[in-house]
Order: C-alpha cells, then structure tokens, then sequence
C-alpha cells in the first residue's frame, strides 16, 4: 500500500498525459517528447549524483561541512557556495537531494539559499548564452543583483527557519 | 556535455579514492545513494511529467504571443508567472528572450521572465519539498518571485 502512496503524483500525471492524448494529441505528443528528453537526460546523471552524495555522506565528517558550510562559515562559507553552484553540474532538480545531505551534515540555510540560487541562476554556461543572446549590460547586472538577493533571502531563510523550524521535515529527516 | 563529463570525472576520481581507502566504506556509500534514489524517485517521474506537460502547453511561441500580446505593467506581471511555472532550458530560453526583446518587449518584462526562470521553480516543487521540506520550499520560492520582480524593476530602470 505505501509503494502505491508514494507514486500517487507520477500516477495523476499520467492520468493528464492520457486525458490529453485523447483531447489534445498534438500537445500530448509534444509534451511526451519533451518528458523522453528530461527522462534520458535524468537517466545519465542521476545516478552519478546519488553516488558521490552517498560518498560525500561517509567520507566527508560533519564537522568538516560545519566548518566550511555552517552557520560559522561566514563570507568564506558564501564563496564556496556559490563557487559549488556555479560548476557546470546539470540541472536544479540535481541540486535537491545534495542540499538535503548538506542541510543534515550541518550546512547553514543561508548558505544552501546561495547554493541552490547561484545553481539555478548564476550557472557558467547558462551565462555564456546569456551574454550571447542578452548582451553583456544585461548578463553582468542581473548576476550582481541576484547574488546580492539571494545573500538577503538566504540571511532571512536562516533567521525564520531557525526560529520555527520544518519540524516535519526535521522528523523525517532523522529516519 | 560539459555537464556529464564534470560529473562523471568526479565519480570516477571519488570512487578510486574510495575504494583504494575502504571497500567497506564504499559499499556503505553504494546502499545510502541506492536508497536515496529509491525515495526520489516518485517525485523525480512526477517533476519529469509535468515538466514536460508545461513545455508542450507553453511552447516558445505561445510565450512570444502570450508576452507580445500584452503591453506595459500587464506583459511584466504574465511574463514573471510563465517564468515562475515553467522550467526551460537556457538554451531556448535566452534566445526567446533575446527575439522578445528585439521585438519590442520592455527590458523590464524579459527581465522578469528571465529571473523568475531561473529564482523560482514550480513546477520542480513537488521535489524540492520532497527532500528539503515545505517551509524551505515555500520562502525559498515565494521570497525568490519577490526579488525576481525587484530586480526586474531594477533592471528596466537601469537598462532601459
């Protein structure tokens, strides 16, 4: 019963696919497309990810991410983050699980803030289109801007969650 | 491909190093990856699903005649909801833009779209909450739509 539970959402999803494919099966076809390119792109990277997070989970000791990633990290703390962020590592959805284990082993809110930010927002490649397309004006003030955001919300994040924490989120994550 | 070869090159270098220093340590590190992707899965097929369900609903020329139509304040606001739903690959996105904004959209609305894309994240929620939880799901996104918006009111005054 729970394995049924737990692929409630992809379940409901096929369901729309299939009430499109009846309704719509020009968008149905396009939408299948996009999804067997998202699948096969998943499919080569994920794995590696899982793996080097397991490695990362028993090579790497708590008081070593405290350090480096934790709340004491200060602007060092920052830097590497968004040093971590901006490698060319593939999409977001990647970024999630790592945040996970890196929140458990002691990383600051702040700092995964800028992490998953600077992943999704700052990525090096993702800037070289950018100054292609939007110019060079463009590509240089929305990273300023939006490394200057995500510091604020990252800062912000820390303080709320600190104070009334994901208390679900905590008890599941102990399991 | 610079993406597969970055990780897989670690995956390699992390994977010697461990299994020169612990075999045991290593098949540890195997069980814990195995069964954090059992747990991600299930969101992983969803996030898959509706990903592509939004690209094919809103393909890039249905954005262009959805954010073209509109003018002004209106174009802005529609422009940062798209770019809040959906999840498109730079490579589309940011030659979208580019044509948007030759064709005569206001540097504040590409702005808008541009950041949202990339600060806010719908449509990889159900995943996002999954592994870091709702509270962190909810602010991240909802301060991110925020500033998304503030540096799109930022940008079109600088820029424009």
């Amino acid at each position: 019963m729970k394995t049924i539970k737990n692929f409630t959402a992809p379940i409901l999803v096929l369901f729309v696919f299939l009430g499109l494919a009846v309704w719509m099966p020009d968008t149905a076809v396009r939408s299948s497309l996009v999804t067997w390119d998202y699948f096969k792109e998943m499919a080569l990277i994920l794995p590696p990810v899982f793996i080097l997070m397991g490695l990362m989970e028993v090579w790497i000791p708590k008081s070593k991410i405290q350090s480096w990633l934790g709340r004491g990290s200060g602007i060092k703390g920052a830097m590497i983050a968004v040093a971590l962020g901006t490698l060319p590592t593939g999409p977001l959805y990647v970024a999630f699980p790592m945040t996970a284990s890196l929140i458990r082993k002691g990383a600051s809110f702040t700092n995964m803030v800028v992490f998953l930010g600077s992943w999704a927002a700052l990525k090096i490649p993702q800037l070289m289109v950018e100054i292609k397309f939007m110019g060079t004006a463009f590509a240089v003030t929305r990273f300023i801007l939006t490394l200057m955001a995500l510091m604020l919300i990252g800062l912000l994040m820390e303080n709320i969650l600190r104070r009334y924490p994901d208390k679900e989120w905590v008890a599941n994550a102990k399991k | 491909m610079a993406t597969i070869l970055t990780i897989y090159t670690l995956l390699a270098a992390g994977l010697a190093l461990s299994l020169i220093k612990s075999k045991e340590k290593t098949k540890k590190a195997f069980k814990i990856a195995g069964k954090g992707f059992y747990k991600s899965a299930p969101s992983l097929l969803a996030v898959l699903g509706i990903v592509g369900l939004t690209l094919g609903v809103l393909t890039p020329e249905m954005i262009a005649k959805l954010v073209g139509a509109e003018a002004g304040f209106a174009a802005t606001i529609l422009a940062s909801v798209i770019g809040a739903i959906t999840l498109i690959p730079s490579l589309v996105a940011f030659p979208l833009a580019g044509s948007l904004l030759r064709s005569g959209a206001t540097v504040m609305t590409i702005s808008a779209f541009v950041t949202t894309l990339v600060m806010v994240g719908i449509v990889t929620a159900p995943l996002e909450i999954k592994e870091i939880g709702k509270k962190f799901t909810f602010l991240r996104n909802g301060l991110g739509f925020l500033a998304a918006l503030a540096i799109a009111g930022i940008m079109g005054v600088l820029l424009s």
